[in-house]
């Protein structure tokens, strides 16, 4: 900052096609002010090389995490069992995913809003039937073995309530079997889908799952929303998460792995996660993000909103901003005897 | 008579009012007074540290789109296989993180001083909502990560998302989307409001201290 001599010079009023008229909040024009010399330019050089040093620094000391995504393949040898137990969630119909709603499919209404179905109004425009496009589709492309194509025929040709009945008797099986092994389910009526979860375990463990996720019939697969929504579908990925403290109850929303500051400007989102009545609540993610909406929107608007506009007047920190015109202007009112015209709206910018 | 002589007519001026050019024209020529584009002087109440991090956000702000220009220059996938994309992906994470402490700090700065006063509520509009799509903007960012962290915060967001709609139109499971969201449109748009944040400043002038009376 340059010393401050004090100069009669005036900086020109923008203009705007007529007079210039003082605002309706009484607050005078900016370019009545008395000036003093100041280097914009060199202010901003200035301040992008210590910035830009400030960056070259942290980035030296400090690096950036990135923690290897979780591939298919590494699911199925870490937790081969969930594999099974995901894979058989998805014929069965119980996922996340089967049970979701928009924007993937009709199984319910999803969250709402008060009284808004905000997300079934979003409707189902990224289409995913869990069973067949998780798991069977995956399954049939390619498959050479003659036991699941025996298996994935007779599948095909049931009707979907004995489909259903299938894969429910045998997720219930594999919920009570010790670690949920497969290999320690009694006998039952499971119709093929034993033999399709060992097979799709098959194929996560030879890494070709992805491809058939990703691909979807062309050649530049790039959404991963189906691999996404099977892997959440699972345990594993959830608890390698909560390992890393990244659950939603966990403040997970702002950090990321490792000791790295994450996204500490999501707090006040977060925060609405760990307190009730959002951390019980069924339509939790849609209240707080209609809670957000609320206060970004006021946060917009802060000059329209009485009250909110004359905080900075009852708590006057800009008392400490301005402590050298302050101290040269002794005269200027107090926070506690507002000036005229403070009251009504700003007028338009 | 020359054809410019004409021009000064009543009538020369009046075609000029309904010449589109001559009007924009004219728009921009008095968007901000004279010398005020990249002024020399200030006001004298322009005395404070407060002052300093508008224009470190902005410098913070050039790191960024340089650091993410020569990411995207390596490609999607180029820094977790080279020692140097490393490097700058580093860069890019610690220039945001700088970037958004001196936003923040500007933000509460222009707060206390009320700096919507004077017909600058545009100004403060255009400041908030560049805050909040720097906050999409980083998110998506997140999001194209390709690796673990990205996985499990696209199967986190997809939630909050879906729950109101928004889902179905901007899918954080599709990297390919996010990553053109991020190096594409929210930057234009972030641009976009930084420049008009700016233009507003200079319009205006600096916001004068609560009850000052010109001098």
């Amino acid at each position: 900052m340059s010393t401050v001599t004090p100069a009669q010079q005036r900086i020109p009023r923008p203009r705007t096609g007529g007079s210039y008229s003082t605002p309706r909040d009484g607050t005078p024009d900016s370019h009545g002010f008395a000036t003093r010399p100041y280097d914009l330019v060199k202010e901003f050089v200035i301040a992008l090389v210590v910035v830009t040093l400030a960056t070259v620094g942290l980035s030296l000391v400090f690096s950036s995490p990135d923690e290897k995504a979780i591939s298919m393949r590494d699911w199925a040898i870490a937790a081969p069992n969930d594999v099974v137990a995901t894979a058989t969630g998805e014929l069965a119909g119980t996922t996340t995913s089967a049970t979701y709603g928009p924007p993937y499919n009709t199984a319910s209404d999803g969250q709402k809003l008060g009284p808004l179905p905000l997300q079934k109004w979003g409707g189902v425009r990224i289409p995913v039937d869990s069973a067949r496009d998780l798991v069977v589709t995956p399954l049939s492309t390619g498959a050479s073995d003659p036991a699941l194509r025996a298996a994935l025929g007779i599948w095909n040709s049931t009707p979907a309530a004995r489909q259903t009945a299938w894969a429910t008797a045998y997720a219930d099986a594999l919920a009570k079997a010790p670690d949920g092994d497969p290999a320690k389910v009694p006998t039952g009526d499971y119709g093929p889908v034993p033999r399709m979860a060992g097979s799709f375990l098959t194929l996560a463990r030879g890494g070709g799952l992805e491809g058939e996720l990703t691909s979807s019939g062309n050649f530049y697969g790039g959404d991963q929303t189906r691999s996404l929504l099977l892997l959440s579908d699972g345990a594993f990925l959830e608890d390698q998460a909560r390992a890393r403290h990244l659950g939603g109850d966990q403040w997970g929303m702002m950090n990321e792995t490792g000791n790295y500051p994450g996204q500490p400007w999501m707090w006040l989102y977060t925060f609405w996660y760990q307190i009730e009545p959002f951390s019980s609540s069924d339509n939790a993610d849609a209240l707080v993000w209609g809670l957000m909406m609320v206060l970004s929107a006021a946060l917009v608007l802060l000059p329209f909103i009485p009250g909110l506009r004359s905080i900075p007047r009852w708590i006057p920190v800009h008392r400490l901003i301005w402590r050298d015109y302050y101290r040269r202007h002794p005269a200027t009112p107090t926070p506690a005897a507002p000036a005229a015209g403070s009251a009504p709206p700003p007028g338009p910018a | 008579m020359t054809a410019r002589t004409t021009d000064t007519t009543t009538t020369g001026r009046a075609a000029d009012e309904r010449n589109w050019t001559v009007r924009l024209r004219t728009r921009l020529e008095h968007t901000v007074p004279p010398g005020q584009a990249l002024p020399d002087r200030q006001p004298v109440y322009v005395a404070s540290w407060i002052y300093v991090f508008g224009v470190l956000t902005l410098a913070a702000f050039l790191v960024i789109l340089a650091s993410g220009g020569i990411l995207a220059i390596g490609g999607a996938q180029w820094w977790h296989t080279s020692g140097t994309g490393h490097f700058v992906n580093s860069l890019h994470l610690w220039s945001v993180e700088l970037f958004f402490a001196f936003m923040v700090i500007h933000l509460w700065g222009k707060f206390w001083m009320a700096a919507w006063r004077g017909r600058r509520a545009l100004t403060w509009i255009t400041g908030a909502v560049a805050f909040l799509g720097s906050i999409g903007t980083a998110f998506t960012g997140y999001l194209t990560q390709s690796n673990f962290d990205s996985q499990w915060i696209a199967g986190q967001a997809k939630d909050g998302l879906n729950a109101v709609g928004i889902g179905a139109y901007f899918n954080v499971l599709n990297p390919g989307q996010m990553l053109l969201w991020h190096v594409a449109l929210l930057p234009f748009v972030l641009g976009v409001l930084v420049v008009a944040h700016i233009v507003l400043v200079r319009r205006h002038g600096v916001v004068p201290p609560i009850d000052a009376t010109e001098e």
